[in-house]
């Protein structure tokens, strides 16, 4: 059960990863995502479920955004976050079986070292947090890609607001 | 995304794997250069032509200095492939200052002979001559050799045509991108990949007697630094410590490494690591980040970027430790140091006015020398001779390559087949 959870969280996590650019739009199709259907209609090619009728597990932290974006030369949690942060820190505080990396990300401005420790700075302040409400050391760690991985590759403001950023990856 | 959680990295020998798309270069020349003729060599051996066009490749050195012109073949009024046979009159006519002939004589299966002879056509004499043995495999640097001797004897400057670059790219590859590690000759030629993996490589950096590189891999989502030797592909990890492990830079006797350490806290701070025992010793505990540290030729000193003072700015501390001290004052923005082999200038990232450019310093003077006119130019590196710079810039939304004098004369796009190329690092010069 909580390896479907874990799973569950983990896959969230990297489709939350996936669309950096609206993090924060709900699917506006909720029915997209249900597994089956009605009418005998064929699902993904997985075959017939081989345990018959079964039930799908609602995701306890379906919505639970997994990237906080900064300000400019910012490493501050912004107000609006840090609700968000508190409530990874419960899902944290939660289950110790859980571990969450932090990895820290910087715009493409200025040298690509110096990034490397913004982009840290920004990892350790929702480390703070984290350790603040709680969650124990063993449980968190952090690395910094800097401007390596953008998620959005242009060279505009929004191009770079969407790239200061921290992504919690949940890991085993 | 999800193929992000899987790892592939792979490290290739230098001779092993050549890249397909070599670097084209584009010379974009501001001073009035020398005209000058290289004749085509002669070529006597079992098959109609030379294995190699050894006058195309020093033709190609000169003009991409920016400093000479070689004229056409059409324009030669005669072509002597030794120097017995050269008309000083003919080629004052046509206007040239210097003159180069050679030939290629062929002495076994793979065995050859390269001799050439440069000629002041003013002076009436031979300024340098010189024969060389060479194979099918070392011709090209043989030709470069040969261009860095006509360079040296016509400027006074020592020539890095037989030197090499290496640089990171990244490509686009499904959700994510590949990174590769790539070390060419220093025309963008012979491209061999050395290193490629899914996760960035990031800050190359040579070892004094260029047979190893230095560099970060985020293989596993966390950085670590290694060390590759370049003919074999074996390579150690020197340094994967929690936290950061970045910014190599190889001290002057290849012995130790200066790096930049985070720990859990994240308080980036420079460290000397002694390569054989692992060891390390912390040079700097300030609350700020302190990184890209990179020795002064001598030793003495090591150059670093710190945020001390509120924004970037370049530090130096003695290398057995001290207090450290301001170098950089002009702009808000100086940063990744890096300092000219013959120990006078330092080259950064400097912001001017909102862009991100190439500045150097002149140590003594002090003074500031803006070198490049892009928006988002990184990564300085000075040639062996000092004399010349590479970096990366951006065309469109990819990284590409330039170089620029020293003195900001003469500057010169490598353009890259594919990719976004950054992060180039000129090699030392070769041993021979």
């Amino acid at each position: 059960m909580s390896q479907l959870k874990l799973f569950a969280i983990v896959i969230l996590a990297a489709l939350l990863a996936a669309c950096p650019g609206n993090p924060a739009i709900d699917d506006p199709d909720p029915t997209d995502t249900m597994v089956g259907g009605s009418d005998g209609a064929s699902t993904d090619g997985m075959g017939n479920d081989p345990f018959g009728s079964g039930e799908l597990i609602p995701d306890p932290n379906e919505g639970l955004q997994v990237i906080i974006y900064f300000d400019f030369d910012s490493s501050e949690v912004r107000p609006q976050d840090r609700d968000l942060v508190a409530r990874h820190a419960t899902q944290l505080g939660n289950d110790s079986r859980y571990r969450a990396r932090l990895e820290g990300h910087a715009d493409e401005r200025g040298s690509r070292e110096y990034n490397i420790g913004l982009g840290e700075r920004r990892s350790q302040a929702i480390r703070q947090m984290l350790l603040i409400q709680g969650v124990r050391a063993a449980q968190i760690s952090t690395v910094s890609f800097g401007e390596e991985r953008p998620a959005s590759d242009g060279s505009s403001e929004s191009d770079y607001a969407q790239n200061r950023r921290v992504e919690i990856v949940y890991t085993k | 995304m999800l193929k992000k959680l899987r790892l592939s990295v792979f490290v290739m020998a230098f001779w092993a794997a050549q890249a397909s798309a070599e670097l084209v270069i584009d010379v974009q020349g501001i001073a009035q250069p020398t005209p000058v003729a290289i004749v085509p060599f002669g070529w006597e051996g079992n098959s109609p032509h030379a294995p190699l066009d050894v006058a195309q490749v020093i033709i190609d050195d000169l003009r991409r200095s920016g400093r000479f012109a070689p004229i056409a073949e059409r324009d030669m009024l005669q072509k002597p492939t030794d120097g017995t046979d050269v008309d000083f009159q003919d080629w004052g006519f046509v206007g040239v200052e210097a003159v180069v002939v050679g030939n290629v004589v062929q002495t076994g299966a793979n065995a050859y002979t390269l001799q050439f002879q440069l000629f002041d056509v003013f002076g009436r004499r031979q300024l340098v001559g010189y024969r060389m043995p060479a194979s099918r495999g070392t011709m090209r640097g043989a030709a470069h050799r040969a261009a860095d001797m006509i360079y040296e004897k016509l400027t006074g400057i020592r020539g890095v045509f037989g030197t090499k670059v290496a640089y990171i790219t990244a490509t686009k590859q499904g959700d994510g991108r590949l990174y590769s590690l790539i070390v060419s000759d220093q025309d963008g030629a012979n491209e061999h990949k050395i290193m490629e993996s899914t996760d960035p490589i990031m800050s190359p950096a040579w070892s004094p007697d260029s047979r190893q590189l230095a560099y970060v891999s985020f293989e596993g989502s966390k950085s670590s630094i290694f060390i590759q030797t370049l003919r074999s592909g074996n390579r150690f990890r020197v340094s994967s410590r929690p936290g950061i492990n970045g910014a190599p830079s190889f001290s002057p006797d290849g012995r130790k490494l200066v790096v930049t350490l985070g720990g859990v806290d994240g308080n980036l701070d420079i460290h000397i690591l002694d390569i054989t025992s692992r060891r390390t010793r912390r040079l700097t505990t300030h609350r700020a980040i302190d990184t890209e540290g990179t020795w002064s030729p001598d030793g003495r000193y090591i150059y670093f970027t710190s945020d001390r003072s509120g924004g970037p700015q370049i530090y130096r501390i003695l290398a057995n430790g001290g207090t450290p001290e301001r170098i950089t004052f002009e702009g808000s923005y100086n940063a990744r140091p890096r300092l000219s082999p013959d120990g006078t200038r330092l080259a950064m990232v400097h912001n001017d006015r909102g862009n991100f450019r190439i500045g150097v310093m002149n140590l003594e003077r002090k003074d500031l020398l803006v070198l490049s006119n892009g928006r988002q130019d990184e990564s300085p590196s000075f040639a062996p001779n000092s004399d010349i710079l590479i970096y990366a810039t951006r065309q469109g939304r990819d990284g590409v390559l330039e170089t620029v004098s020293a003195d900001g004369l003469i500057r010169q796009k490598m353009a890259s087949g594919e990719g976004d190329v950054r992060e180039p690092v000129w090699s030392p010069f070769p041993r021979f």
